[in-house]
């Protein structure tokens, strides 16, 4: 008996790091199983059109990653959804559904496209950038008012009235873009372009502009504000149990109000950054869907910004690759997104799965 | 109060009987043994406090549980009841609280909607079968009216005619009343006396004792998932609303004699007690269904109020427009001279006043974060846990080792989610953050509701220690017992009003009995 009791108190400390790294065994598991389990399953579907999973692949991920264009572009296509990325890390722990961003980041863009060229010749450049991209953020900002205030106050889902905003800053970004801030000097449908080097400046002679920088860092700022600092947890605490939030006397409409303005503002900066680091302009008609694209990949990364980061990556390449496999080989253009809807099913099985195992064991 | 006498108490058994049925959820046993037999010809009233396990009951009686242990005799054999449908097929049916017709539908499309969904549904026929239901009992309804156009005393009619209609022998009204009007309520008894006399058994639900003697043919009491005690229709007939009432009081509560100890005790604390700490004059609150009126009392320095009553009868509303989470509309709040019914939750805070609320995991902590968070829940942002709005974790983990420590929280580390304590441990994370600091005045809400037997013990002891150290406690409890042990005044509380204020001196369970059922009446 005594010696079974000295064993297990020599055996405590040891005890400790195990459990920590089954932990992180099981979020891995629970992580990337799925992309494992997505890959295989859309293999499947790849055999049963006639094609070779192992060589689509294995060419998706070397024209995604390792040929001398590849990664290159491929960060040049992560640049403009990085930063939107921010803005779901920040709302969706606190309770705050917002999908009004593909409503700001054309709006904002297309303000920021018109104003970029006509400071440009009156302002020194790095003034031009920084007030380009407050106008973005304050755009994005001011067009989630009405949502905000319909939530915070009334309790109106703010699922349907952002998308219904997402509509509306579409067409208003549109209609701006013919109507007020049409290129004269064009025959297509756009705003004035931005002069190639009056923008963000470039990443080592590559097309990889460093707006990309700037999403990172707006990424990893808005994980550590919620991770690490007071209005963070405030506002988990808010999406986490909203009656324990008023218990404890935090000022939920308001907090609610901030998360939206806050959310908004980075879809803006994620239209701004994409203007004046790689567009330059705005063609009628853009709607580029960044946040209902970078929206599962952040459910994916469970709200962890180092892990949106990864998964946003990881989908640019698949993006990339994807777009010279369907020239090449002959698979599907939209076989990307196949993948990325079956990833998103079995995710969502995964955790389904993952909760009942856990309340198993919890009884 | 129609026919009450006439109860056909037939030589045939009970319809329904539960044999020490026991039923376990995790941490909690809802139904421990529970014995009733439910008769045909007379309306069975099940009373009981919040948690008493009447719930339970009705689920188990409607298919949606299954007992762990004892049997449900259905004519005197047992039966496992494994669906709701079997329930019904059984003739149990059950009336909920809330309405569970379609409120877009008429009548007839909500009475037809479970038919095969090929075969177009008889309108006519199912019109016409309840309009004769409904006569029958006494009842006018028009088939052809929206569900959602009626009342909702009107609406349990319906789902009454629709129990009968699919044959039911039993008919069990879930806190029928709860939500009803008080004409809407009285039909409902009448509807009930006529259904027995039919020879029904009904089982009726309710927290209000003046309409458990108006319409009961016999009382059960359930307190803490036991059989607390039961009133058979000759007694309940032959006895006087009073006497009854004071004996259903009694039952529901529970007696024993212990709390005469420790009156020396109180005493002397009352006697340490000096100017008023917490002083509430003429409050009135705002509320959908108790609004609170006219509430005036105070607490003194190490002083134990107590506040008694039937559950639901404002006290929740009272402690949440004391905290502050709930507006005031008039009267006025001082701690310590100092006028707080505009302050905020965080403000009267530091001032001093303390919520510990009985809805532990609902409000009083986020489940999934570490029980080092949920102790500082109230504190967010404040020195030395965050500096500049950036989070300490040194500071933050040596808080929360010394509350563990020191109120004896059994985690297996400060990094646990809280919901994942027992329920004891939970409330004993509320404890240390409320009592820490410069506490003033503690309320608390049921603060031993759902507890074990040694937790129940520990939270007592920080009440006594907490008024001993000279703050004015408001102890707000439905346990009686609770009250009488460790109030020196008690107050009992009636339908959002203060209906009376007793010294808790020998004849105070005589009194408080008195005008808990004098005001409910």
């Amino acid at each position: 008996m005594s010696a079974a009791q000295t064993t297990r108190t020599a055996d405590k400390p040891t005890e400790a790091p195990p459990e920590h790294r089954r932990e992180w065994a099981h979020m891995a598991l629970i992580t990337i199983g799925p992309v494992v389990v997505a890959l295989v399953i859309g293999g499947l579907g790849l055999i049963a059109m006639g094609g070779n999973p192992l060589t689509s692949y294995s060419y998706v991920a070397g024209r995604g990653l390792v040929s001398p264009s590849g990664l290159p572009a491929t960060l040049t296509r992560v640049g403009p959804p990085v930063p939107i990325a921010a803005s779901p890390i920040g709302a969706l722990p606190a309770g705050v559904s917002d999908l009004g961003g593909d409503g700001a980041v054309p709006l904002g863009a297309v303000l920021v496209a018109a104003a970029g060229p006509a400071l440009v010749e009156i302002f020194p450049v790095w003034i031009v950038l920084i007030v380009g991209l407050l106008i973005g953020a304050v755009v994005g900002m001011l067009w989630s008012v009405v949502p905000a205030l319909l939530r915070a106050y009334q309790g109106v889902n703010e699922i349907i009235t952002t998308l219904m905003m997402t509509f509306l800053g579409v067409s208003l970004a549109n209609v701006l873009v013919k109507l007020a801030f049409l290129d004269p000097t064009t025959t297509v449908p756009q705003t004035r372009t931005l002069p190639v080097e009056d923008r963000l400046p470039r990443l080592f002679d590559t097309t990889v502009s460093s707006g990309l920088l700037i999403g990172l860092a707006v990424i990893i700022v808005v994980h550590l504000v919620m991770t690490r600092t007071a209005f963070g947890l405030k506002l988990r605490v808010v999406g986490a149990n909203s009656k324990a939030a008023i218990h404890a006397g935090l000022p939920v409409p308001l907090l609610t109000v901030m998360v939206f303005g806050i959310s908004a503002a980075l879809a803006g900066l994620a239209g701004a950054v994409d203007i004046l680091g790689t567009q330059g302009n705005v063609r009628a008609d853009w709607n580029p869907a960044y946040s209902l694209t970078v929206v599962p990949l952040v459910f994916l990364a469970r709200f962890n910004g180092f892990g949106t980061i990864a998964f946003v990556f990881l989908f640019s390449v698949l993006l990339i690759g994807g777009e010279s496999a369907a020239r090449k080989l002959g698979v599907p253009n939209y076989f990307s997104l196949v993948i990325v809807a079956i990833l998103l099913v079995v995710l969502g099985l995964t955790e389904y799965l993952d909760q009942r195992r856990q309340q198993k064991v919890r009884n | 109060m129609v026919g009450s006498s006439a109860s056909p108490v037939a030589a045939q058994g009970p319809v329904v009987s539960l044999r020490q049925v026991t039923k376990r959820f995790p941490g909690v046993v809802a139904n421990d043994h529970v014995t009733i037999d439910l008769w045909p010809g007379e309306v069975h009233v099940l009373l009981g406090e919040n948690g008493a396990g009447k719930s339970t009951l009705v689920g188990m009686l409607s298919g949606l549980q299954k007992p762990d242990e004892g049997e449900i005799l259905i004519d005197g054999s047992a039966i496992d009841i494994a669906s709701p449908r079997q329930a019904l097929d059984l003739g149990i049916g059950t009336v909920f609280q809330h309405s569970m017709l379609v409120p877009s539908l008429t009548l007839v499309d909500n009475f037809t909607l479970g038919g095969p969904w090929w075969r177009r549904p008889d309108r006519e026929g199912v019109a016409a079968r309840m309009r004769e239901q409904a006569s029958s009992i006494g009842i006018r309804i028009d088939p052809y009216a929206l569900a959602g156009s009626l009342s909702l005393g009107e609406q349990q009619q319906v789902e009454i005619v629709r129990a009968l209609m699919r044959g039911s022998r039993c008919l069990i009204l879930d806190e029928a009343t709860a939500m009803l009007t008080p004409r809407d309520a009285e039909q409902l008894g009448e509807l009930m006396r006529r259904l027995v006399a039919r020879g029904l058994a009904v089982v009726f639900i309710t927290h209000k004792l003046n309409e458990a003697l108006a319409y009961g043919d016999r009382i059960s009491v359930l307190r803490l998932g036991k059989n607390a005690g039961a009133m058979e229709p000759q007694v309940l007939k032959s006895a006087d609303t009073s006497a009854a009432m004071a004996e259903v009081v009694r039952m529901m509560f529970g007696t024993n004699a212990s709390g005469e100890a420790e009156a020396g005790g109180r005493e002397a604390r009352r006697a340490a007690g000096g100017k008023p700490v917490l002083a509430v004059d003429d409050l009135t609150v705002d509320d959908g269904s108790v609004p609170l009126s006219g509430i005036s009392f105070t607490v003194a320095a190490g002083e134990i109020l107590g506040l008694a009553g039937i559950d639901g009868n404002g006290q929740k509303q009272l402690a949440e427009a004391l905290a502050g989470q709930r507006p005031i509309r008039s009267g006025s709040l001082k701690l310590k001279g100092v006028s707080l019914e505009k302050a905020g939750v965080g403000e009267r805070r530091n001032h001093g006043l303390r919520y510990v609320t009985d809805d532990r995991l609902g409000e009083g902590t986020v489940g999934t974060f570490p029980v080092s968070t949920n102790l500082l829940l109230k504190q967010i942002g404040d020195r030395p846990f965050w500096k500049s709005g950036v989070e300490q974790p040194a500071a933050i983990a040596d808080n929360a080792r010394r509350y563990i420590g020191e109120f004896d929280v059994r985690t297996p580390s400060i990094e646990t989610p809280v919901a994942k304590l027992s329920g004891g441990n939970i409330q004993k994370v509320l404890l240390a953050r409320e009592l820490s600091g410069a506490a003033e005045a503690v309320i608390f809400a049921k603060p031993t509701y759902g507890l074990d037997v040694q937790n129940i013990r520990s939270s007592r002891r920080r009440i006594r220690e907490a008024a001993e150290a000279g703050r004015a406690v408001l102890l707000i409890s439905t346990d009686l017992e609770e009250i009488l042990e460790l109030a020196d005044r008690i107050a009992v509380m009636s339908q959002g009003r203060i209906v009376g204020t007793v010294d808790n001196d020998a004849d105070a369970r005589r009194k408080i009995g008195e005008l808990m059922s004098g005001m409910t009446v």
